[in-house]
């Protein structure tokens, strides 16, 4: 299925991380990298090998990690710090909350091996729970990029702004769809295909799915408007509030808990401003385990096909009142055969 | 019949000199009646650890330790960051004394906006107010990243002084930022471990025993001295080997363990577990005061 964006190949969020970083290196002599044992695995590496003196491994002490950051910021250094999200955003969050946020450093984290898509590892190192944890913390800017060339830019873009910022990527090669021509702007939402007929609002890798799943559900003459929201504190109102307006329904997906994640924040905003009907994509309040990352995409809901059929359900609750609509099997003229030819199971 | 009386802050402040150790009982005085003043004005906070460590702020502070301009707090300065946050009644005094602020401010202690929160916080831009502190075990973790960015990088030659409590050592981030500390050779970081053995609920080798503490420091790669925080000449000689270490670049951090007894002071608070976490009264608040020095008139019966 092709979709609006040229598929240019698959590579790791974390590539783009470690990248991103080099760049950040070579533009500011300030800038410093803290390593905590697995800077390969989320590719800090590469700063370590072009910046050596700029490089302090600080071992397996996340906690001690984070708040020597702290330090750091306060003596004018721009410290990243990079581990796998499970340790960097809940293992030291309360060293997240004073002593960067309250504090109000510059302080930098590089969350890798987010959601279940880090596989064989499993459940411990699968983190599926900090979005909603640091969208809750005064002064952090959050950003989820989608794909490999946006995760460079946002690391780029967050070494280039003041204040507190974490940025949340992941292990597996991933498609790698966009392109060096588009902007990328912290606190901007933005469209990836147009349409009126059901807004698909994702993050990170499930937005190529949502355009996947948006070509789908062209077949069927339902235009999908996919957004891609990379950044998710601050969070961009506007952008998600019109699509509410103008499409009327909504579909969130996110490699995350259902629960105040992505999801939660549209719910928020969409509750107050323009309350349409919501699905939400995700993990549905359930740990994860190991396999392949396929397998678990698959197993856990989070692929194209739940998005296509829980476009669906949304735009039937539009149309019909909230009353007895719960799955696509509620949904009138749900055709099995139609969607078993897509691929449609699961639901 | 209400025992409050009229608090006056004396407004005389010291200066930051090289002392011989007598001159000191008079400043750690004036920080522990401040510390007193506050306090019975916020109606809540810690007694005990600050009037504990006044000895060793008055010292550190006054004594030409700590490189600092108080008109200009922000411009090249040694740092303090108070690890334990709780302790803050003893800090704000302390800078007040130093004429970083107005020792009128001392007032607003725990109040509505004020610039001295309950636990520090830099976003109130308090002069010395280095970093917010108050979650046990961070401060001395950012007192290292400080270290680090003036050791490994930039050279200024700025020296980095952080206080935790002993029961603060049971948050076991305390012995990761140790570790740090010493593998990075910080040579210009000094940990000062106020020693009182009390914390809220009871005896730290009761609640849960951080001893050997000396051994334990060693073994973390300090050069550890002990001594009594209530001597001045200690507390010097215990700087100023410090001072020795960082400027021969020994390449290893130095841990100051100062004993001392909370409450220090004030006689009915001395070395009791009980005062870790309360204000007095302002009869208790009548009494200490006069045990450190001002004597304040017995209440007008009505």
């Amino acid at each position: 299925m092709s979709t609006s964006f040229p598929l240019r190949g698959s590579k790791p969020t974390r590539q783009g991380f470690g990248e991103g970083l080099v760049v950040l290196g070579e533009r500011y002599d300030n800038v410093v990298v803290l390593g905590g044992d697995i800077t390969g695995s989320v590719m800090t590496s590469l700063f370590k090998e072009q910046f050596p003196d700029r490089f302090f491994s600080i071992g397996v002490a996340e906690q001690n990690a984070t708040t020597i950051a702290a330090g750091l910021a306060l003596s004018g250094k721009i410290p990243f710090f990079a581990s796998y999200g499970a340790f960097c955003a809940l293992r030291n969050a309360d060293q997240l909350r004073i002593s960067v946020c309250y504090n109000e450093v510059n302080v930098k984290i590089g969350g890798g091996h987010a959601g279940i898509s880090v596989g064989p590892d499993g459940a411990t190192h699968q983190v599926l729970e900090e979005i909603a944890y640091l969208r809750t913390l005064p002064h952090m800017t959050l950003l989820v990029p989608c794909d490999y060339l946006e995760t460079k830019k946002a690391t780029i873009a967050m070494g280039e702004m003041v204040g507190p910022a974490y940025i949340r990527f992941g292990r597996a090669a991933v498609p790698f769809f966009t392109t060096d021509d588009m902007p990328f702007e912290i606190g901007k939402a933005q469209v990836f295909r147009d349409g009126n007929d059901v807004a698909l609002i994702a993050c990170g890798a499930m937005v190529w799915e949502s355009l996947i799943a948006a070509e789908h559900l062209a077949k069927r003459g339902i235009e999908a408007r996919v957004i891609n929201v990379s950044t998710i504190k601050p969070f961009d109102v506007k952008t998600i509030v019109e699509a509410a307006r103008q499409c009327g329904a909504i579909v969130t997906a996110e490699e995350h808990q259902v629960h105040a994640g992505l999801g939660g924040a549209v719910a928020e905003v969409v509750g107050k401003n323009f309350p349409v009907p919501i699905e939400f994509v995700g993990v549905k309040d359930s740990f994860g385990g190991s396999g392949e990352p396929e397998e678990l995409m698959e197993k856990f809901g989070l692929t194209w096909k739940e998005i296509y059929a829980s476009a669906l359900v949304a735009m039937e609750r539009r149309d019909r009142g909230f009353i007895g609509i719960r799955t696509v099997k509620d949904v009138p003229h749900y055709e099995p055969a139609l969607l078993e030819a897509d691929g449609q199971v699961n639901r | 019949m209400s025992a409050e009386f009229p608090v006056v802050f004396e407004s005389e402040t010291f200066d930051n000199r090289r002392r011989p150790p007598h001159e000191f009982a008079p400043i750690a005085q004036m920080i522990r009646r401040d510390i007193i003043k506050s306090l019975v004005l916020a109606g809540s906070g810690h007694s005990g650890g600050p009037l504990g460590s006044a000895d060793i702020f008055a010292v550190l502070y006054f004594g030409g330790y700590m490189r600092y301009n108080p008109q200009q707090w922000w411009s090249p300065r040694d740092r303090f960051v108070l690890s334990a946050g709780h302790m803050c009644p003893v800090l704000y005094a302390t800078l007040a004394n130093t004429g970083a602020f107005p020792k009128e401010e001392l007032r607003t202690l725990r109040k509505f906006n004020s610039r001295l929160q309950g636990h520090p916080g830099r976003d109130m831009g308090l002069p010395g107010i280095e970093t917010s502190t108050g979650s046990l075990g961070q401060g001395i973790s950012i007192a290292v990243g400080m270290a680090m960015a003036d050791k490994l990088l930039d050279n200024n030659g700025y020296r980095v002084f952080t206080l935790t409590g002993d029961g603060e050592l049971q948050e076991g981030s305390v012995w990761e930022a140790a570790m740090a500390a010493a593998n990075f050779k910080l040579d210009n970081f000094c940990w000062i471990i106020d020693n009182n053995d009390c914390q809220i609920d009871g005896r730290v080798h009761d609640v849960m025993s951080i001893y050997p503490l000396e051994d334990k420091c060693r073994a973390f790669g300090f050069d550890v001295i002990t001594v009594n925080g209530h001597d001045y000449t200690e507390l010097c000689a215990a700087f100023d080997h410090f001072i020795a270490n960082s400027e021969k670049g020994l390449g290893k951090p130095t841990a100051i363990i100062a004993r001392t007894l909370m409450g220090k002071g004030v006689s009915f608070m001395e070395d009791r577990y009980e005062w870790h976490g309360k204000p007095p009264t302002w009869e208790q608040a009548r009494i200490a005061l006069r045990e450190l020095g001002e004597d304040i008139p017995d209440p007008v019966a009505v």
